[in-house]
């Protein structure tokens, strides 16, 4: 009865990275309000992201030697949860950094403290072992993000993208509730995966249990902007506030799939019974349609945000592939995961570089139009560098770490014996050569009256674009301990199974 | 299992929460005002805490799960509302309208 026992620190330890994002964020908004003017924005923003990575650094330190279920089953803290903390630390604490000298954004405390609290609920996806966690910690992150895309006051576009997410939101992820409610039943009363994952393997249950689990990956579907359900995507990331937009991109996505993967991997285990065949066989449609539509969009973008909205949802469908290889391959599982959880981390880090860049030429040059990246070489020779190694990694080329990346993915897909979505996949990596070097093309060959006057860049995003950019090249040279990291993530949380 | 209490059978929640759910989405999809959407939203979370206490009462009235699940939903319900009536203020401020399809400037 009582006391503070072993048992207790290790709940405590369990979600210390979450209890300190808030406890951080809350700090952020206190220091904001009480300092006032006294306190300059951009040292608020610098105070924010060198914070995070501080609880990155905790976050590591406290990581347990093995799997432990805290909170009375509501949170598993394993491996797995621990890479996914790192990539939404990091995400956040480089949003932070880009949001600081983004003009049109006028970040206050409020805004840095939503970035948190949303990498927190993140965070929170990542671990959940619970449904009730599940749907909790899914909400408290969409409801932060939809502030933050409509957190430009007074911008028609950022006032429209934040309804419109809002709607699109609300309505899936009321979806996804329902079929939770319906999954809730079907067991008989149980909210644990486990005991959910007991239960539904009934084969009386098999049609409800499809029907359920198709509800709910409705909401995932909407959170990893999978189509059908992407059409919100290129609206959002168009209206909203650049580094927003890079960061619902990144993080928000890889949470999309840190639950998706754990919720569908913990209740309905490939192979166990009809309705986990039934997922593991979408997989497949849903990768080849998210590639194909997100690069055929893309090529007909003239404004560079818009493409690069177009471009996320492609990426999506490559970490399908991966996700399909998970469902149907049986030898190489644990490798399928690790290159999923690969891709999802180096994707982050690139695409919100390449959204850092477009914030500069936004609030500096004056549009996200592509004509608006012309001469970017001559007026900005570091900028247009730092752009050309994030879109030439997201294409995929060779030496960056997007390479590595996706040829793993497509290893482990041949490896699972897809050859025909490998196939799909390549011919959407070509197509997508011609949107990405477009911009490249703009930056370095085309030509502009300004070429004269260099572009100023504010050193906190200058030093982030750099920083990422050098990331993205050293990784493809380094890329064996994080690829072992993320394979032993895959194996701890196969392990839970 | 119990499958009828006091003469009423657990299918009959269950049909009435299916019902409101739909009813529900088809006010967010059908009706011209945000808030109206807003409305819908409601309704359908409602379906669900619907189902949520039916199968509770029915399938596992020991545990406390199913009215736990209920009463977070109605707090995150509560946030909800708060987050779009924020949204839809910021967006009427600017547009001077709740009606969606005001909503244009984003497409393709």
């Amino acid at each position: 009865m009582g006391g503070f026992t072993q048992e207790n620190v290790g709940e405590f330890l369990g979600i210390l990275p979450e209890i300190l994002m808030v406890l951080w964020a809350s700090a952020i908004l206190a220091i904001d309000l009480i300092a006032g003017k006294a306190i300059k924005r951009r040292v608020l923003g610098l105070l924010a992201a060198g914070g995070t990575l501080g609880i990155l650094l905790i976050t590591l330190l406290a990581q347990p030697a093995e799997s432990q279920v805290v909170l009375g089953g509501l949170i598993r803290n394993d491996l797995y949860t621990t890479v996914f903390r790192v990539i939404f630390i990091l995400g956040a604490a480089l949003t932070c950094l880009v949001g600081i000298d983004f003009k049109p954004l006028r970040a206050g405390g409020e805004f840095f403290t939503l970035v948190i609290f949303s990498a927190a609920a993140m965070s929170l996806m990542a671990a959940s072992n619970d449904i009730i966690m599940l749907y909790l910690a899914t909400e408290t992150a969409s409801f932060t993000l939809y502030l933050l895309a409509g957190f430009q006051r007074g911008d028609r576009l950022s006032a429209e993208a934040g309804i419109k997410y809002f709607v699109f939101g609300a309505v899936t992820s009321t979806t996804m509730l329902f079929g939770l409610s319906l999954l809730f039943g079907l067991s008989g009363g149980n909210t644990n995966y486990a005991a959910i994952a007991q239960t539904v393997i009934n084969p009386v249950l098999r049609v409800p249990v499809v029907l359920a689990s198709l509800f709910v990956l409705i909401g995932f579907a909407f959170k990893t902007s999978a189509v059908p359900f992407h059409f919100w995507a290129p609206d959002v990331y168009q209206g909203a506030p650049t580094p927003v937009a890079g960061f619902i991109s990144t993080a928000s996505k890889a949470a999309g799939f840190a639950i998706l993967l754990r919720f569908l991997m913990y209740t309905l285990p490939p192979g166990t019974s009809e309705p986990s065949l039934v997922w593991a066989t979408l997989m497949q449609p849903l990768a080849i349609l998210t590639m194909t539509l997100g690069s055929l969009f893309a090529l007909i973008q003239t404004n560079a945000k818009r493409m690069l909205a177009y471009s996320s949802v492609a990426q999506a469908g490559y970490v399908f592939v991966g996700v399909s290889a998970l469902a149907l391959g049986v030898a190489n599982r644990a490798e399928a995961l690790a290159a999923v959880i690969f891709y999802l981390a180096t994707y982050m880090l690139t695409n919100i570089a390449a959204f850092a860049v477009l914030g500069i030429i936004e609030s500096r040059v004056g549009g996200t139009e592509i004509s608006h990246f012309n001469g970017l070489a001559r007026r900005s020779p570091y900028l247009a560098l730092g752009m050309t190694a994030a879109l030439l990694s997201l294409l995929g080329a060779p030496p960056m770490v997007g390479f590595v990346a996706k040829l793993i993915v497509f290893r482990e897909a041949i490896g699972a014996n897809l050859i025909g979505l490998v196939v799909i996949g390549i011919i959407n990596v070509l197509i997508s050569v011609v949107y990405y070097l477009n911009v490249i093309r703009a930056m370095y060959v085309e030509r502009t009256e300004d070429e004269a006057r260099p572009l100023y860049v504010p050193t906190p995003t200058g030093m982030t674009v750099m920083v990422t950019a050098a990331a993205v090249l050293a990784l493809t040279v380094i890329s064996t301990p994080f690829w072992e990291l993320a394979l032993q993530a895959a194996r701890t949380f196969l392990g839970g199974l | 299992m119990q499958n009828v209490i006091n003469g009423i059978p657990l299918w009959w929640y269950l049909f009435v929460a299916a019902a409101l759910f739909c009813i529900g989405l088809y006010g967010v999809l059908a009706r011209k005002n945000a808030i109206a959407m807003l409305m819908g939203v409601e309704l359908m979370l409602n379906s669900v805490n619907l189902n949520l206490l039916a199968f509770w009462r029915y399938l596992a009235p020991g545990s406390q799960a199913g009215l736990a699940f209920a009463a977070f939903i109605f707090v995150v319900a509560a946030a909800e509302t708060a987050v779009g009536l924020a949204l839809i203020i910021s967006a009427y401020r600017s547009l001077r309208s709740v009606d969606p399809e005001k909503l244009d400037q984003l497409k393709f």
